[in-house]
């Protein structure tokens, strides 16, 4: 069936108009502002710095960090929509209310919360307040739905019948999960991944309790922004902001290709 | 349906359990003990302190405010970028998730750069008008704004594309005008879908932290909210006060999500 469109007449058009002068307000001026002022001091700026020695590691730990709590959640979220979806035992249903509570949950309330388990006063008497596990620890924390809320309506549609048909052809049970079953996760999972990464090199609020932003060992790159912003530097503090849009750009497309190639090859 | 090993399934399922737990369940069940160690009080002593009462009206007021915003443009644009062809809407309908892969921080400078009042794009004429933007309450209703503003978008959009405009026709060839349209047939067939989008963008707008404590300035008994008041005060060694506030917090959210989860599935039915 063909869509009928509707092309904008008087009120359409006015509403367009007045929601496009607000989206522009709020996020595309500002934004094009931050691009604007990074190139501000030529690309002798740019390099200087980035060529800081304390905004280089920063920035490290960062992408660093990020892309190992990326493998961590492309295992664990896999693990946790698989026995959701195809385990049926006691509880099942409050496990699944507790894997949004990350999204829920405000991200300084994030970084409390792990204090309480992980922190000073730890019930089992670890410390890891300001440490690197701290990080590792914040990122995993904020970024354990993706992959999860991703994998799990794809496996819930999965066509049995497959999996049957591969069993009665003599393929084993890893046989069958490792040619039948993950080809067809390995989209969601690209996207879960992607959005993952992103939202941990841009995360704040929950490192800002638990790392405390040691320059050179907890410091990520947006403690380095804030203290470059109330440094009076929104200059370098730019600087750093479009490496972190370029970076979550990078591994957004290059998952995207992976998915193509998956989809075209099944 | 694979045949996994019983000991194996036995293994996944423990280690879910194991790493849910200790990440997630644990650690918020201690934030909840640890606000009523000491029964009411630390409630009570939080309630009873000015600077914090003022923080938590902030974050009512910055919140409600700015998710109102949010409804009304959120559904507009839906409504535009599935009913209507117009020239940029697929540029327009990639621009809209943004916020979703920015940082707060990064929100946060992006305003300050604008609007901020001495060498702002527009934050200099604007402070010569005498409106300010920066280290006031529209900065952080703009911040906030900004960080939620997908929200209902996504929530919206599908359920539009889902429903078609087969009714909407209908409704026009019997005379009925754009408005009685827009009224009676779409904003009803919708209403599910923009109550999810405002419960989340509220979720999303008490919880913001980042964006917000950047363009208040933090002030504290002025621009502070509760995100920025938990910070405040844990570091500056009122653990109790910072347990109970996140307590409400937390409470807010949670509530949020399950008010989400209890109307999902009437509405799919």
């Amino acid at each position: 069936m063909s869509r009928k469109v509707n092309s904008l007449g008087r009120g359409s058009g006015l509403a367009l108009g007045i929601s496009l002068t607000w989206f522009s307000l709020l996020v595309l001026i500002p934004l094009a502002a931050v691009v604007v002022k990074s190139t501000a001091g030529g690309w002798s700026g740019f390099t200087h710095t980035l060529s800081n020695p304390q905004t280089q590691a920063a920035l490290r730990l960062t992408i660093g960090d990020s892309l190992l709590v990326t493998v961590l959640n492309v295992v664990m979220g896999t693990v946790i929509a698989w026995v959701l979806v195809r385990e049926r035992f006691p509880g099942a249903a409050i496990l699944d209310v507790i894997i949004d509570l990350p999204f829920a949950l405000p991200t300084i309330v994030a970084g409390l919360v792990l204090l309480s388990l992980y922190g000073p006063q730890s019930p089992f008497g670890v410390n890891e307040a300001n440490t690197r596990n701290a990080v590792f620890l914040a990122l995993a924390f904020v970024t354990l739905p993706f992959i999860v809320r991703t994998v799990q309506p794809v496996l819930e549609e999965l066509d049995k019948d497959v999996e049957e048909a591969a069993s009665s052809l003599g393929a084993n049970g890893f046989t069958t999960f490792r040619r039948v079953i993950l080809p067809s996760l390995v989209p969601a999972i690209a996207a879960g991944a992607g959005l993952s990464f992103a939202r941990a090199i841009s995360e704040y609020g929950s490192l800002v309790l638990l790392s405390g932003n040691l320059p050179f060992k907890t410091e990520v790159a947006s403690v380095r922004i804030v203290g470059f912003i109330e440094g009076d530097n929104t200059a370098a503090a730019s600087v750093i902001a479009v490496v972190l849009l370029v970076a979550a750009l990078v591994v957004i497309v290059a998952l995207d290709v992976v998915q193509r190639r998956v989809s075209r090859r099944g | 349906m694979v045949r996994t090993h019983p000991a194996l399934r036995l293994v996944l399922r423990l280690l879910v359990v194991g790493y849910l737990v200790m990440l997630v369940a644990w650690p918020v069940g201690l934030v909840v003990t640890h606000t009523f160690d000491h029964g009411f009080t630390a409630l009570d002593n939080a309630f009873a302190d000015p600077n914090v009462v003022h923080a938590l009206k902030m974050t009512a007021i910055v919140s409600v405010i700015s998710v109102l915003i949010n409804l009304v443009f959120g559904v507009t644009i839906s409504i535009l970028l599935v009913r209507y062809e117009f020239w940029g809407k697929r540029a327009l309908s990639a621009l809209i998730d943004v916020p979703l892969s920015v940082s707060p921080v990064v929100v946060g400078l992006s305003l300050l750069l604008v609007y901020n009042p001495i060498n702002g794009w527009f934050g200099a004429g604007l402070a010569d008008a005498g409106i300010k933007i920066i280290f006031s309450t529209p900065g952080m209703i703009m911040a906030t704004t900004f960080v939620a503003l997908p929200l209902v978008i996504r929530e919206v959009v599908p359920v539009l594309e889902e429903i078609g405009d087969d009714q909407e026709w209908a409704a026009r060839s019997l005379g009925a005008s754009p408005v009685q349209v827009l009224r009676r047939i779409t904003l009803p067939s919708i209403k599910w879908a923009i109550v999810y989008g405002v419960v989340l963008a509220l979720a999303r707008s008490i919880g913001e932290f980042g964006a917000v404590k950047i363009v208040s300035g933090n002030i504290v008994g002025s621009t502070q909210t509760a995100t920025t008041v938990v910070e405040e005060r844990y570091q500056n060694f009122d653990q109790p006060t910072a347990y109970a506030i996140s307590f409400l917090l937390a409470f807010a959210s949670v509530i949020c999500i399950v008010v989400v989860a209890v109307l999902r599935p009437k509405n799919e039915s």
